[in-house]
């Protein structure tokens, strides 16, 4: 099958039971996003599909023939941060890293679909994924952040 | 102008941020896949395993000349309970790994291990300490003699005496109840042989490659020389990555036994069952008071479930003993009888978890100030004021000397931010409307950087505590600091290279700080313990300062000028009071391709090497929770936290600001949210993410910091520890905070994590039933 990720078309082999996660990481080569819990609480996996934030561990891939996939991979362009991502390294969002992918995929999905959020709203948004380690103040931050200067 | 003190952002961020950073299970490719079988039983006898024929599937009886974990402790009352790396004979938790297989991917490799067949033959399972303390109690450990694995006690400053002449004693009985470090990224380990040399790499997450490499070496009974570790990024740990895993001892004897690269990367029920567990201590706690409201006495027994195995290094003596030697925390009294137990049991072994103790402990200390507080009809402020240490150095009853610290500033600065008074005149406003408010206070000391002084009276025979850091400027004028600590997320490569770069005068870009690989840095302890900052940043500090007196000497020759005339800045090497001055590049070039134009004798190249092995720093600070109750649901919703924190020198104010906050919301977790949950026969109820609960965005408040800064002289850095700080403090402020706020039904909380449905419990018990 085929599956477009980032703009770019992979062809893969896989068993109707793989999940969209293991693809990505295994056949694709992408392993920016990670596994934490792999049954859809944790958000580590999270990546966009045609615009919206899903959990990559809950697909299969042979769901998402001719969807757009987004990873945390394709967010940087030529060498320059995303807005999101340079939100988080000003504000330190990320401490061992390894939800960072998940928070960003999640952000990047949920301020396409709102613009505006900020807040209680954000921070239900973002009550999706699990953080550890940094006690989601400077994630809600960088969001706040990132969204405004998305708009701007 | 100064590094140090910079709010700089993270060095390590960029390759976080892009996907690019490797975690275990981003190493995986080529390898076999492993997975294990494991006992569905919390204790029985091994009858029989059947393995499907032709299949690589490996039980204890395979693993030829491997030896049992058995962490060692000098004390008379220590049973080590050696542990097989897979089960021998019988099981002693859910979750035991009983044998392992290997297919060629994960999928194959867990549908082998439900292929094989293990005969049980239940015994009765110990659960909780409460059924391993009781007479009846069938033994775990029948060598023991009895469930208690490990105990001490101290008995100081004739306590009967002194509690005679007290006018009110208050006794508490408080729990804590089990958890999880429940890190995002679980354990995980690939074993790569080299074909050529026959040496095996082993790539873990860990938080101390060093000594896992001396760990599994032992095991298995081979030189160190054959053995690397790796620790690549890695995704959480908080204590859960700090001991010995029998599974990755596996992985290295099955990548050796197959010379084959073999994977393992557990699944979050896995991480719930069979990873290290934490607290779970029960504390019975008597306080005495003079008329003053002045803590006279306090007595207490400490028990600690430590579960059915003592990990490797720090073995189960860790939580009971440091409980007892702790549990006075920041506050002036002198008689002090505490008894603590470590009580084994057949459920997951335990591992020090962030804070270790002393959430725990610190709970029982400022549930007793508020109950006394009540008692003597004075407010949480007072009552602290009145008891807590304000004369440095302090010697505490159980013999620890506390540095210079700011525990009454702290509590003032506290009670001046969240403006006690006006609170409680919103509080009164609110009952009135059936609301229920409740603010809670907690300072503690957080005993940080400890060395092997620190470490020594435990009596390991294995005792941590010192830091090797080994640093080198090449010709390039390029400095490489190769350090023993092995940090994952708190932002060491940044903070060691601001510490490096101040003291040569260089950019941060010019440093590179290598870690978490035995083969390129110096033996060393690893990250935990709140201690890589002071031990590991002094360190540096003093080989930076070593290295500086090699590359001044340098510049002595070249410059011809007297060493103490030599400045570095702005990457280079000045003349003091002169335009005289030479490229930092240059003269690293010259200190090793021009030897001959320097001083006779002069030892080539730049490099230089310090251990720093610190008697430890205490950290302090005051949290104060305010919290809305709702007494139909028994929900407590946070309003407002604030963290008054003294850690010293603040190094990089951003990583600081992010350790703070990050603790408290774990402490958070232990307050009102997270519980691993064992039935009565020991199987786990909470193996996913939907039943054991870290916080999410949604349930934490906005986190106020404010900083105190007390210059210590036990950190060559000036900087204090401070990654438990946060963890430690924070369950005692709520849980006094939802006390205060359910005072008017006589409710006070004793046990976490205050559930909902703990929480109506007591106010159903209270109110019969009427509320």
């Amino acid at each position: 099958m085929k599956l477009n990720v980032n703009g770019v078309d992979y062809s893969v082999e896989v068993e109707p039971r793989k999940t969209l996660a293991d693809t990505l990481r295994e056949d694709c080569g992408l392993t920016g996003t990670h596994l934490g819990c792999e049954h859809g609480v944790c958000g580590a996996c999270t990546i966009v599909m045609d615009g919206s934030p899903v959990r990559s561990c809950l697909l299969f891939a042979v769901q998402c023939e001719g969807a757009a996939i987004e990873t945390v991979e394709g967010l940087a362009r030529g060498g320059e941060l995303h807005p999101l991502q340079q939100a988080f390294w000003d504000h330190h969002g990320l401490q061992c890293g390894f939800c960072t992918p998940g928070f960003l995929m999640l952000a990047k999905g949920a301020l396409a679909e709102n613009p505006d959020l900020t807040g209680d709203a954000l921070r239900e948004v973002l009550s999706s994924n699990l953080c550890r380690c940094t006690g989601y103040q400077n994630i809600v931050r960088a969001v706040e952040d990132a969204a405004a200067r998305m708009r701007s | 102008m100064s590094l140090v003190g910079t709010p700089i952002r993270r060095r390590e961020d960029p390759d976080l941020l892009t996907g690019r950073k490797r975690f275990i299970a981003d190493l995986t490719a080529g390898c076999g896949a492993v997975a294990f079988v494991r006992s569905p039983m919390a204790a029985a006898r091994i009858v029989g395993i059947e393995r499907p024929e032709g299949s690589s599937v490996f039980i204890a009886e395979d693993l030829i000349g491997v030896g049992s974990i058995e962490p060692i402790l000098h004390r008379p009352d220590y049973f080590r309970a050696p542990q097989p790396v897979l089960a021998v004979d019988r099981v002693t938790y859910l979750g035991e790994p009983i044998a392992v297989v290997v297919a060629a991917t994960r999928r194959e490799a867990e549908d082998l291990a439900e292929a094989v067949y293990v005969d049980l033959d239940p015994q009765e399972p110990v659960v909780t300490s409460a059924a391993a303390l009781a007479d009846t109690s069938r033994i775990v450990h029948p060598g023991a003699g009895s469930n208690v694995v490990v105990s001490g006690v101290i008995d100081t400053g004739d306590v009967d005496a002194i509690s005679k002449s007290a006018v009110e004693h208050i006794e508490l009985e408080l729990a804590s109840a089990r958890q999880s470090a429940a890190p995002i990224e679980t354990r995980g380990a690939v074993a790569r042989v080299d074909e050529e040399s026959g040496k095996t790499t082993l790539y873990a997450s860990t938080q101390m490659p060093h000594v896992l490499r001396t760990a599994i070496c032992d095991l298995l009974r081979i030189p160190e020389a054959d053995l690397r570790v790796i620790a690549p990024a890695v995704g959480g740990a908080f204590g859960q990555k700090m001991c010995l895993p029998a599974e990755y001892a596996v992985l290295v004897w099955l990548a050796r036994h197959l010379r084959r690269s073999v994977a393992w990367v557990e699944d979050r029920r896995e991480n719930f069952t069979s990873s290290f567990h934490s607290r779970d201590h029960q504390y019975r706690i008597r306080g005495s008071f003079d008329a003053e409201a002045r803590l006279l006495a306090l007595e207490g027994d400490l028990v600690a479930n430590v579960g059915a195995y003592s990990c490797y290094p720090v073995t189960w003596g860790v939580e009971p003993l440091m409980a007892m030697s702790e549990l006075p925390g920041p506050y002036d009294f002198q008689s002090y009888r505490v008894r603590a137990r470590g009580v084994s049991t057949n459920t997951c072994p335990m591992s020090p978890y962030r804070g270790v103790s002393r959430p725990v402990l610190t709970l029982a200390m400022e549930r007793l100030m508020d109950v006394a507080a009540a008692r003597f009809g004075l407010d949480p402020v007072e009552i602290r004021r009145r008891n807590l240490i304000s004369r440095f150095p302090y010697r505490s009853a159980t013999g620890i000397v506390y540095d210079e610290g700011s525990y009454l500033a702290s509590l003032e600065k506290a009670a001046e931010v969240v403006d006690l008074d006006s609170f409680r005149r919103r509080q009164a406003e609110a009952r009135k409307q059936g609301r229920f408010l409740g603010i809670g206070f907690s300072v503690f000391s957080e005993r940080t950087g400890y060395g092997t002084p620190a470490f020594a009276p435990r009596n390991m025979e294995v005792t941590p505590g010192y830091e090797t850091v080994e640093m080198a400027m090449d010709p390039s004028g390029g400095v490489e600091v190769r350090i023993g600590a092995s940090p994952h997320g708190q932002g060491l490569v940044t903070t060691l290279s601001q510490v490096v770069a101040d003291e040569l005068g260089l950019p941060m870009e010019s440093v590179r700080v290598v870690h978490g690989d035995t083969d390129r840095t110096p033996y060393g302890w690893g990250t935990f313990a709140s201690r890589s900052m002071v031990v590991s940043g002094g360190a540096t500090k003093m080989a930076a300062v070593r290295l500086r007196e090699g590359i001044v000497a340098v510049a002595g020759d070249m410059l011809e000028a007297a060493p103490e005339d030599v400045v570095l800045a702005g990457g280079r090497a000045l003349v003091r009071g002169t335009d005289r001055g030479v490229d930092i590049a240059d003269l690293a070039r010259t200190a090793y391709h021009q030897t001959p134009k320097l001083a006779p004798g002069r030892e080539p190249g730049l490099r230089a090497t310090a251990s720093y092995d610190p008697a430890g720093t205490f950290s302090n600070a005051c949290h104060v929770a305010v919290v809305e109750v709702d007494i139909e649901t028994g929900g407590v919703r946070l309003d407002r936290f604030v963290v008054v924190e003294d850690a010293g020198l603040l190094i990089n104010p951003l990583i600081v600001d992010g350790q703070i906050a990050g603790g408290v919301v774990q402490g958070i977790a232990n307050a009102l949210y997270e519980e691993v949950v064992y039935d009565e026969e020991g199987n786990i109820l909470t193996t996913t993410l939907f039943d054991y609960l870290p916080p999410t965005a949604a349930e934490i408040p906005p986190i106020e910091i404010h900083h105190l800064e007390t210059i210590t002289e036990a950190s060559v850095t000036g900087a204090k520890g401070l990654g438990e700080g946060g963890t430690i403090g924070a369950p005692a402020a709520v849980i006094n905070a939802v006390s205060d706020a359910l005072e008017p039904l006589g409710v006070q909380v004793m046990e976490m994590p205050a559930t909902p449905e703990r929480i109506r419990r007591l106010i159903r018990e209270k109110t019969k039933g009427t509320t």
